[in-house]
């Protein structure tokens, strides 16, 4: 996939180039390469100056597209399987797409990643099958993934406590001497806009600076926790609450995958580098609701969400990609069913997940099991065994 | 050389500089606990021997400091994290209990994090709120969390290594008012014959009725079998010293000798500890018994202003008194 760097060799440009400066003041501050409507913007200034520029090849934005849809499509066979009382619970990326594809696009192999419970699209740039966290939310496990073998931790469902996780992590990769240079190890966390309240979010804003962590803060503010509104959490843009701990913080456009890349990839390298740590504020909208059991109709209008439909992430790209004549006609209908056939496939395997066995609730309590549980379990068994023949 | 006396705490410190020594990815962690050495001196003379990045003086915040250490552990480390007072680890209760403990069972076995809390626990040390309380029960009640306590400085030597060395997150209650009592301890015998972890034993051997005690009082305990031996009454003492998992082999097979079973912790006595023992050794040992099992503890209330914790704390008249209510029964 994408591997260009940000500051690379100019591409031949087929559209006029540009440079946008984020604002110093006022809303909303965006670093953005890809405007809503497709147009595209060579360079974009962030509030410290830093350039952010993207040099893909053309195959590499069709990728991008390709993910984004792809990403786009398994989410929403997840939610219709909830729907269909497959699923206990789903946690839709609807909206935050290009944040997610963008920046775990950006993650070298070597990087590891703290993720929520909404990063679907990160986890399925770590190459991890889309099957693993409906796992989770199906009820038949708590997380299938080995998170050393990807380097994408388990979901995190208690808010915020992933930063200190990642932070401690980032913490040992510089005690393991692996900053400097290319093949430095960075560290990426992911929380929303709600997270930023947490204790331990800004316990760990306060360790990654004084231990000058190799760290990229990823917050991406969809607008919402649950019912409340970002003004419930914060009155200064979130990605300025950097400065007061110490390092650089910076608003991109959520809904831009290229910009979203590029912020990370200069953040992830940054941090790689033995700069330390960095606050990424993806400013994107929670197109759906919180989970599958929110009603957000409750406490938001719909003239809010049409706003924010017209910003969408894969219509700007498709706008992008056919202006600059980088796919042909059948591209889309390609990627659409590839996107059809995967979740179909998805579909059918989450239809044939098999319930544990109730015994297996015993295992994996203590690395090397534990003596009282082995009596428990045994116990359990017996028990269970004593039902067998009869009409239960 | 090999045997030499030392106090609890020097004992503690001497641990801590072994596990240093022999496994590279041990870090130590928590406030003070470099240059000062920790308010105790736990750590005194560790971070001048092994840097800054071995013994790392953290910001104030325990959350973080368990947190973080959860991130190390990921990472391959072995994090051994200082509370400073168990009153203070109440902001890192979220992480022990919702992260550390559960981390393991949700990977299915992919993630370990060997990480050792220690906490100076239990009054006695006349100290201001907030700086002697016995929160075990809390910690003894999450699964996939061990809780072990020592109570003499052989004891202290050996578990902390142990402790560190185990791949479990254990949870190491140290009683803060005995870190200057002193005992012999063998620094040169080997880990691996040590007296195993997640073993209680017997402290003193006796025939009339069993005390159990773990960390702090088991000073107390002993004081008590002492005592009563000038009435003519043995008291055995079994030292639990591993709070989760409970080990009462010895206990089990102590009670079904003595038919008399007492047991004894600071904590309030409300679903404590002493709870669960009791319910174990009345399924275990029920034909045994001569009367029921009593718990000698704290009360149910805030630990009390230090001037009358000595009322507050179980003693050795505490504990007799309890004794002769076995034998009254």
């Amino acid at each position: 996939m994408a591997k260009g760097d940000p500051g690379g060799a100019t591409r031949s440009k087929r559209a006029a180039p540009r440079t946008r400066r984020a604002a110093a003041t006022g809303e909303p501050e965006l670093v953005q390469l890809l405007t809503p409507e497709g147009e595209r913007i060579e360079t974009a200034l962030g509030p410290d100056g830093t350039e952010y520029r993207v040099d893909f090849t053309d195959e590499e934005y069709r990728g991008l597209y390709r993910d984004l849809v792809l990403v786009r499509k398994l989410d929403a066979e997840a939610t219709a399987l909830q729907r269909q009382g497959e699923l206990g619970l789903w946690a839709s990326l609807l909206g935050q797409e290009a944040a997610q594809v963008g920046s775990g696009r950006a993650l070298r192999a070597q990087d590891m990643a703290f993720p929520t419970y909404r990063e679907h699209g990160v986890l399925y740039c770590r190459g991890i099958d889309p099957i693993m966290p409906l796992g989770l939310f199906r009820g038949v496990d708590q997380g299938g993934w080995d998170p050393n073998e990807f380097k994408f931790n388990m979901y995190t469902i208690v808010i915020g406590a992933q930063t200190l996780h990642a932070t401690g992590y980032a913490m040992g990769v510089a005690m393991d001497g692996k900053t400097g240079g290319e093949d430095g190890e960075a560290v990426i966390a992911y929380f929303g806009d709600g997270a930023t309240s947490q204790g331990d979010v800004n316990e760990s804003f306060v360790w990654a600076s004084v231990f000058n962590a190799p760290l990229v803060f990823f917050c991406q503010n969809n607008q919402y926790a649950i019912s409340e509104p970002l003004e419930r959490q914060t009155r200064v843009p979130l990605y300025r609450r950097a400065g007061g701990f110490g390092f650089p913080g910076v608003r991109v456009d959520g809904n831009d995958v290229l910009a979203s890349y590029a912020v990370t990839r200069h953040a992830l390298d940054t941090a790689r580098n033995g700069q330390g740590p960095s606050l990424i504020e993806a400013y994107t909208y929670r197109m759906g609701a919180h989970t599958t059991s929110d009603d957000p109709t409750r406490y938001r209008i719909a003239s809010e969400v049409e706003a924010w439909q017209a910003k969408d992430p894969i219509a700007r790209m498709k706008a992008f990609l056919l202006k600059q004549q980088i796919v042909n006609e059948s591209f889309f209908a390609e990627i659409d069913e590839q996107a059809r056939a995967e979740s179909v496939h998805l579909r059918e395997r989450v239809l044939n997940m098999p319930d544990p066995q109730p015994v297996s609730m015993f295992d994996h309590v203590y690395p090397h099991g534990s003596a009282e549980l082995d009596e428990q379990r045994a116990r359990f068994s017996q028990y269970m065994e004593s039902f067998e023949g009869s009409a239960h | 050389m090999a045997t030499e006396t030392l106090t609890l705490g020097k004992a503690l410190n001497t641990g801590l500089r072994r596990a240093l020594e022999n496994d590279p990815k041990v870090v130590i962690m928590g406030e003070d606990v470099g240059k000062l050495g920790g308010v105790f001196r736990i750590t005194d003379g560790l971070q001048k021997d092994f840097g800054d990045q071995r013994v790392i003086d953290t910001p104030l915040a325990e959350s973080g400091i368990i947190g973080t250490a959860v991130g190390l552990a990921i990472r391959g480390f072995r994090p051994v994290c200082e509370i400073q007072f168990d009153g203070f680890v109440y902001p890192a209760y979220d992480q022990i209990v919702s992260q550390v403990a559960k981390m393991h069972y949700r990977s299915q076995g992919k993630v370990r994090i060997p990480m050792v809390i220690r906490i100076p626990y239990g009054g006695g040390i006349g100290a201001v709120e907030h700086h002697s309380e016995s929160p075990e029960a809390y910690f003894a009640h999450t699964a996939g969390l061990k809780v072990v306590t020592c109570a003499n400085p052989q004891d202290a030597y050996v578990m902390i290594q142990q402790a560190i060395a185990s791949d479990d997150p254990i949870v190491f209650l140290e009683p803060k008012r005995r870190y200057w009592e002193k005992g012999p301890v063998d620094l040169d015998a080997p880990l691996a014959d040590a007296y195993p972890l997640h073993s209680a034993r017997v402290a003193r051997p006796g025939t009339d009725a069993t005390v159990l005690a773990y960390g702090p009082m088991v000073r107390t305990a002993l004081d008590a079998a002492t005592a009563a031996a000038e009435d003519g009454r043995e008291l055995e003492v079994v030292d639990l010293r591993t709070l989760s998992p409970l080990d009462l082999t010895a206990a089990y097979e102590s009670v079904k000798r003595t038919g008399r079973c007492v047991v004894v912790h600071e904590a309030p006595g409300n679903l404590g500890l002493g709870s669960e023992v009791a319910a174990r050794i009345t399924e275990e040992c029920f034909y045994s018994l001569e009367s029921p099992v009593l718990r000698v503890t704290g009360f149910d209330i805030p630990y009390p202003a230090a001037r009358v914790e000595e009322e507050y704390l179980p003693d050795l008249d505490r504990v007799l008194d309890a004794v002769d209510r076995t034998f009254g029964w």
